[in-house]
């Protein structure tokens, strides 16, 4: 296990640098934009892998809350699967689908979902899950800083103002908002439970977001306002680089999640042995 | 072009201040097992 | 041994009844809510002083921010008294179920909330020299549902930060984020009919369908927050 790490953190090292050369170096020019677009390759790969780990979290903390109950637990993996097959009959009976959704890409993202579901439930304790929840939750809050730090320093050269209200900015920024709560709590929590109130945080954070996504897309059919970044077609040069950041960055999360993660089970273990000490002190000194 | 390298700079800014808080959390971690091996 | 989440309403009637009662007969916590209300009201005048026109714009906002404030401070109060008298131990044991407790203590604040609201609305209509452009009646299901959005989700929360050092101002920062949608909602929804240039009609959806979902959430979940020590 230790020797793996050294070799997948070189590993990671080289991707990272070979993605940031291919970034600012090989990717082609954009047109209309010059190069500040290349922040495009840093921001959206941050993005992706912010809402993977959130949607991790999310996992985790279903799971925490349905695990000690069994009807409930039976229950959540019946609609997970059924989630599954549904986005895979959806993804090739549904016509015309969204713009954007391919079926295969609809279909794997169902698959995954389910794959990732039933992954976690298999390697994760109950303990270690929750101590998954909180490694993800801080590396997701890290990833959606960057998010939101270089999306105005994008946005500001291009078009002109370093903040706006559209759909994307504005869920990414509540997302934000309410992982940083989720830590908070963690954080000041005096309860033995503090787990399951996370946990109730995080369930309710989910299901704020799509809210949010919504809400913003009525008021910005009321008030239409400049899109940035659209959405369209992309040059596939551009989309390759873009796909060998995602990894780098994919590369680098797992090796900070892995990190963080034994960082926390040590520590549970050190609180443990602390707690023991404590009781069993006064005895021995009898 | 400034805003680029802010970007890409900030990017790695900020991971490396978290990776430097990990490191901190680390030592004294292991400075509280080597105080409980000694007891 | 789990609890039925059914809402015996005799339980949840009588709850609430307790907790109105108790409110009225103290009126400590009314008076000072009252008072604060009423500073809010009068900074925010001071702070814009705007013509009609202009008012109708940013009333919206206004009132909305005051509110959640008010709330915010009730709020707080919810559990204080609960956990003074060990209540909540007492209700842990009890058979009754957790979420009949819960629609109480939402009642409940929904109702304090509300009355602040009736005091202060008065206020804000005077001092910014209100008056509705558009459909005026739909602010009552605007304030209402608004209202329940903030009630419901703070009470919840409410529960959760009974645990932890800093309790006040742990509320707040629980509820905030969560509520973006709702208060984007409301804000929208009052800034519509007042200005009468939008319709409300999409934003009173939205706000339906945020009060449906974070209630069924915290009914489902409450048990769990109660239990927790």
């Amino acid at each position: 296990m230790k020797r793996v790490f050294p070799i997948l953190g070189l590993l990671t090292a080289v991707l990272l640098s070979y993605a940031l050369y291919e970034a600012l170096v090989a990717a082609p020019t954009e047109q209309t934009m010059g190069n500040v677009q290349r922040i495009f390759y840093y921001h959206v790969p941050s993005a992706w892998t912010a809402f993977l780990l959130f949607f991790i979290n999310f996992i985790c903390s279903i799971q925490y809350l349905v695990r000690p109950n069994p009807v409930a637990d039976k229950l959540t993996n019946w609609t997970v699967l059924a989630i599954a097959i549904a986005a895979c009959i959806a993804a090739f009976v549904i016509r015309p689908l969204p713009e954007g959704m391919e079926p295969s890409s609809v279909a794997t993202t169902g698959l995954a979902i389910a794959g990732l579901y039933f992954l976690i439930k298999k390697c994760f304790s109950q303990t270690r899950t929750d101590a998954l929840a909180v490694v993800t939750a801080e590396v997701g809050v890290v990833f959606c800083t960057v998010v939101l730090v270089t999306g105005p320093l994008w946005a500001r050269p291009v078009w002109g103002i370093w903040w706006t209200w559209d759909v994307r900015l504005t869920s990414t920024l509540v997302l934000w908002l309410i992982y940083i709560s989720y830590l908070m709590l963690r954080r000041f929590s005096t309860s033995g439970q503090t787990p399951v109130l996370a946990a109730a945080l995080a369930v309710f954070g989910a299901l704020d977001v799509p809210l949010v996504y919504f809400s913003i897309w009525i008021f910005r059919t009321q008030h239409p306002q400049p899109v940035i970044g659209g959405g369209g077609s992309i040059d596939p040069r551009m989309l390759h680089v873009l796909l060998i950041n995602w990894l780098a960055f994919l590369f680098f999360a797992g090796l900070v999640c892995w990190s963080r993660y034994r960082l926390e089970i040590l520590q549970r273990e050190v609180e443990e042995t602390q707690a023991l000490e404590a009781m069993l002190e006064p005895r021995s000194r009898r | 072009m400034n805003f680029l390298y802010a970007a890409y700079a900030a990017t790695w800014i900020i991971h490396i201040v978290y990776l430097g808080t990990l490191v901190r959390r680390y030592q004294r971690l292991s400075r509280e097992i080597d105080e409980l091996k000694k007891k | 041994m789990s609890k039925s989440s059914a809402v015996p309403s005799g339980v949840t009637a009588a709850t609430l009844a307790k907790d109105l009662r108790l409110e009225w007969r103290s009126k400590d916590a009314l008076n000072s809510m009252l008072f604060f209300s009423l500073l809010v009201v009068v900074v925010f005048s001071f702070s814009f002083d705007p013509n009609a026109e202009e008012s109708r714009q940013i009333a919206g906002g206004l009132v909305w921010v005051a509110f959640l404030f008010a709330a915010v401070v009730a709020l707080n109060q919810t559990w204080a008294r609960e956990l003074r008298n060990h209540v909540l131990d007492a209700y842990r044991v009890s058979p009754a179920p957790a979420n009949s407790l819960f629609m109480a203590k939402a009642l409940g604040n929904f109702v304090f909330v509300v009355v602040l609201e009736v005091l202060m609305t008065p206020l804000f209509i005077m001092f910014y020299k209100l008056r509705a452009l558009g459909p005026a009646w739909q602010l009552i299901p605007v304030a209402a549902l608004g209202t329940w959005a903030l009630v419901v989700n703070g009470t919840f929360f409410a529960a959760i930060s009974l645990r932890t050092r800093s309790r006040e101002i742990m509320l707040p920062l629980l509820l905030f984020p969560v509520s973006i949608p709702a208060l984007l909602a409301m804000v929208n929804a009052t800034t519509a009919i007042l200005t009468g240039e939008l319709s409300a009609k999409f934003w009173i959806v939205l706000l339906t369908t945020y009060d449906v979902v974070f209630t069924i959430a915290c009914l489902l979940l409450f048990e769990l927050v109660l239990n927790a020590e």
